[in-house]
C-alpha cells in the first residue's frame, strides 16, 4: 500500500510566480473525486461530489455553516467510508483503504476542532507526524541500535526544520496545550506536514486567527506549497484567504456542489450569493 | 530551548545509569549477602522489586496507552505458574541456572495471553475494556482452579495449589530483571514506537491521521505490559513458594493499579516510588496488615481530590538531567559569562 517513497524536500522556497497550476493539466491530477456522496441514516450530507485537484495547486473548499465540507475532508480520510462515488489519489484508487494507508499514500490534514497530543512536546508532536518517515524497529529502539539514533538525529533535524517555516522552532520544548490558539494551529500545519504529504487538506486553518496572523498564515500556505511543491485544499469562512490564494474554488451548499471555478467567477455566482445570504424568502 | 540542554552525550548517558546501577547492586548485594540486613528484610526488598516491575508495567497500558485495564494480575498469574510448574521439574541441582529461563517462559506465556486478549479487548473503550479485562483475570484465576480436571492429571493442583516451588528469587536476580524492565520500557517509550504508543492516549483520531497503525501500537503496549507482569509473576513464585489462584484475585489487580495511578498514569519513577512506598509500609507494618485496603482507599481518595494527576503527574525523573543541572552549576560558578554560549553552542549540533 505504501507509495514510492519521496526524498525529502529541502527548504528552499522556490519563487511562487514559477508555479502555474495550468502546468499540470498534462499530468494526472493529485485527487480525482467522482460522484462523491455518504448518507448518515436519512441525512444526505454530502452528495455527487465531483473535484480534481493539480498537483501543485491550491484548492478551496467553501460553503456556509453545516454544508458538508469537513465531512468531505473526513470522506477524502476514510475516517468516514463514501456511501457512493470513487476517489482517486495519484491515479489510484483509496477504496477499501483505511485513514492509515491513505495518510501512507499521501494525504495528510488537520482538524477543524484542533486534534494535537496536548500533553506532548511540540517537537514530540512533530516527531509523530515523521513516524512512518523512520524505520527503525523496536529490537533496535529498545537496544539502541545505530540506526535508532541515526534516524532519531535525522528526525529532529528535519522536525526542528518544519517548524521553522512558521518560527516555531524555539518552542519546540513547550507542551502542544500550553501553545496560544493560532500557534497551535500552525503546530498541526507541521505535523502534518511531517508525514510528508502529496496533498494538505487544512479544515479552517485561519479559525480564531487575528488579521495579520491570518495573513501571515497565506503567505506560509502559498510558501509552502511553493516549497514542497505539493496540493494543498482548505476549507475556510475568510473570504479574503481564500479568494486570496486560492487558484480553484468549490463552493458547497447543503451537500451538493452549487458553484466551481476562480475567485471572480465565484464571487459574482448568484448562487453563491443566494447560499450566503439567503434568497429574501429562505433562510440561509 | 530545553530540549537541547543536556550537557551529557546521549550514549554515554546510558553507560554512567549502567555503571551507577551497578554500583548499587554490588553494594546491596554485599550488604544482603553478608547478613546486616536480616532476611526479613531482604526478603521485602525482594518483593518491592517484583512490585516495581508491575506497576512499571501497568502503567504501559495505563499510563502510556491510556487504557484501563483490570486484568493485572491475570498476566502475572500466569507468569508464576508456568515459572513455577518449570521449576518444580527442574534437577534440584540446576534450579540457578533455570530460573531465568523459566522467568522468560511465564513472561513470553503472560505476552501471548497479552496477544489473544489484547486484540479483541482493545476495539473496546474504556469501561468495556475494563470489564473485559476484569473478566479476563477472573477466567484466568477459575481455570487454574479447576484444570486439573479437565487435563486428567496434576497440573496446578487446584484450589490447593502449588507448594515447594524452588525459592530462586534473590535480592540479585530481582534487581536485575527491575534494570532491565526499566531499561527496556524507558529506550522503548523514548523511541518513535513509543511515541506511537503516547500518541494513541493523546488523541486515536490524530494519531491515525499522521499514518500511525492505531491497532497494533495498542496491541503492542498490551503485550508489552502483560510480558513483564509475566515476569513479577515467576520472580514471586520463586520468592514465596507456594501458590494458590485465590492469592491472584481481583484485589491484586486493584492494588497494582493504585501503585501506578498513585505515583502518576504515565510517570515511571512515580511508579517505582509508589510501588516501594505501598511494598514497604505495610510490610514494616505488620500490625496495620488488616487496614490496608483502607489506608490505600483513603490514600488514592486523597490523592485524587487534591492531585488527580498523580503525585508525580506525568514527570519523568532522570539521574542524568540530575547531573546535567549539577554539572551546569559547577561551571556557571567558574566562568559564569560562558555558561549560555555553551548552552547555545550545544543547541547548534
Ligand atoms: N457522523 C455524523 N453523523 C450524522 N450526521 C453527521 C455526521 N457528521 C456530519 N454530519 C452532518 O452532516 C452535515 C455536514 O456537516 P459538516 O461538519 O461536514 O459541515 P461543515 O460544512 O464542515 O460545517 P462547518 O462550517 O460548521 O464546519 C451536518 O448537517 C452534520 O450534522
Ligand atoms: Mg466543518
Amino acid at each position: 500500500m505504501s507509495k514510492p517513497k519521496r526524498e525529502p524536500v529541502k527548504l528552499v522556497p522556490v519563487p511562487s510566480v514559477n508555479i502555474i497550476p495550468e502546468r499540470d493539466v498534462d499530468k494526472t491530477p493529485i485527487l480525482e473525486v467522482s460522484h462523491l456522496g455518504i448518507d448518515f441514516g436519512g441525512l444526505t450530507a454530502v452528495d455527487d461530489f465531483n473535484m480534481a485537484i493539480g498537483r501543485t495547486e491550491i484548492a478551496g473548499l467553501i460553503g456556509p455553516n453545516g454544508a458538508g465540507k469537513t465531512t468531505v475532508f473526513n470522506l477524502l480520510t476514510k475516517v468516514y467510508h463514501p456511501t457512493r462515488g470513487t476517489i482517486m489519489l495519484d491515479g489510484r484508487d483509496t477504496g477499501g483503504m483505511n485513514t492509515i494507508q491513505v495518510n501512507k499514500m499521501g494525504i495528510a490534514r488537520t482538524f477543524q476542532n484542533i486534534r494535537l497530543f496536548k500533553d506532548l512536546t511540540v517537537l514530540d508532536n512533530v516527531l509523530i507526524g515523521l513516524h512512518n518517515e523512520m524505520d527503525y524497529h523496536l529490537g533496535g529502539a529498545i537496544l539502541r541500535f545505530p540506526a535508532y539514533w541515526k534516524a532519531e538525529r535525522i528526525a529532529k533535524q528535519r522536525a526542528l526544520e518544519l517548524l521553522s517555516i512558521f518560527d516555531m522552532q524555539d518552542m519546540a520544548g513547550n507542551l502542544a496545550g500550553s501553545l496560544p490558539y493560532g500557534a497551535q494551529r500552525r503546530l498541526e500545519i507541521v505535523r502534518a506536514l511531517g508525514t510528508n504529504p502529496a496533498l494538505l487538506l487544512l479544515d479552517e486553518p485561519a479559525a480564531g486567527m487575528n488579521p495579520s496572523e491570518t495573513s501571515e498564515l497565506m503567505e506560509n500556505i502559498q510558501k509552502i506549497r511553493d516549497t514542497f511543491q505539493i496540493a494543498i485544499m482548505l476549507i475556510e469562512h475568510d473570504m479574503n484567504l481564500v479568494m486570496g490564494i486560492c487558484e480553484g474554488i468549490c463552493v458547497l451548499n447543503y451537500g451538493k456542489v452549487i458553484a466551481k471555478g476562480t475567485a471572480e467567477e465565484i464571487q459574482d455566482n448568484p448562487k453563491v450569493i443566494e447560499a450566503y445570504l439567503g434568497k429574501k424568502k429562505e433562510e440561509n | 530551548m530545553s530540549i537541547n540542554k543536556k550537557i551529557i552525550p546521549m550514549p554515554l548517558r546510558y553507560i554512567i545509569n549502567a555503571v551507577l546501577f551497578g554500583a548499587f547492586l554490588y553494594i546491596m548485594n554485599h550488604i544482603i549477602s553478608s547478613g546486616i540486613i536480616s532476611k526479613y528484610y531482604s526478603g521485602v526488598i525482594s518483593l518491592i522489586g517484583i512490585y516495581i516491575i508491575l506497576a512499571v508495567s501497568l502503567n504501559v497500558a495505563t499510563g502510556y496507552l491510556g487504557q484501563l485495564p483490570l486484568g493485572h494480575a491475570g498476566f502475572m498469574v500466569i507468569g508464576a505458574y508456568t515459572s513455577a510448574i518449570i521449576m518444580k521439574s527442574v534437577a534440584a541441582g540446576s534450579t540457578g541456572v533455570a530460573f531465568p529461563f523459566a522467568l522468560l517462559a511465564g513472561g513470553i506465556l503472560a505476552g501471548v495471553f497479552g496477544l489473544i486478549i489484547g486484540i479483541p479487548a482493545l476495539r473496546l473503550r474504556g469501561d468495556y475494556l475494563a470489564i473485559l479485562t476484569l473478566g479476563f483475570g477472573e477466567i484466568i484465576r477459575v481455570i487454574l482452579l479447576n484444570i486439573d480436571n479437565v487435563l486428567g492429571f496434576t497440573l496446578t493442583n487446584g484450589a490447593a495449589g502449588l507448594q515447594k516451588i524452588p525459592k530462586t528469587t534473590t535480592f540479585l536476580i530481582t534487581f536485575i530483571c527491575v534494570g532491565i524492565t526499566i531499561f527496556a520500557i524507558h529506550t522503548l517509550m523514548k523511541s518513535r514506537h513509543g511515541r506511537a504508543i503516547l500518541s494513541i492516549r493523546e488523541n486515536e483520531i490524530a494519531a491515525e491521521a499522521c499514518g500511525i497503525n492505531t491497532t497494533y501500537y495498542k496491541t503492542l503496549g498490551f503485550v508489552v505490559s502483560a510480558f513483564f507482569a509475566g515476569i513479577a509473576g515467576g520472580l514471586f513464585a520463586g520468592y514465596i513458594g507456594i501458590l494458590s489462584p485465590s492469592d491472584f484475585g481481583f484485589m491484586k489487580s486493584i492494588e497494582i493499579l493504585v501503585m501506578v495511578v498513585l505515583g502518576g498514569m504515565g510517570s515511571m519513577i512515580g511508579s517505582v516510588l509508589s510501588a516501594t512506598v505501598l511494598t514497604a509500609l505495610p510490610e514494616l507494618l505488620r500490625s496495620f496488615e488488616r487496614y490496608r485496603m483502607v489506608v490505600y482507599s483513603l490514600i488514592l481518595v486523597i490523592v485524587m481530590i487534591f492531585k488527580p494527576s498523580g503525585l508525580f503527574g506525568t514527570y519523568d525523573f532522570s539521574l542524568n538531567s540530575l547531573l546535567d543541572k549539577l554539572i551546569l552549576l559547577f561551571k556557571g560558578k567558574r566562568k559564569n559569562g560562558q555558561k549560555n554560549n555553551e548552552i547555545k553552542e550545544g543547541a547548534e549540533k
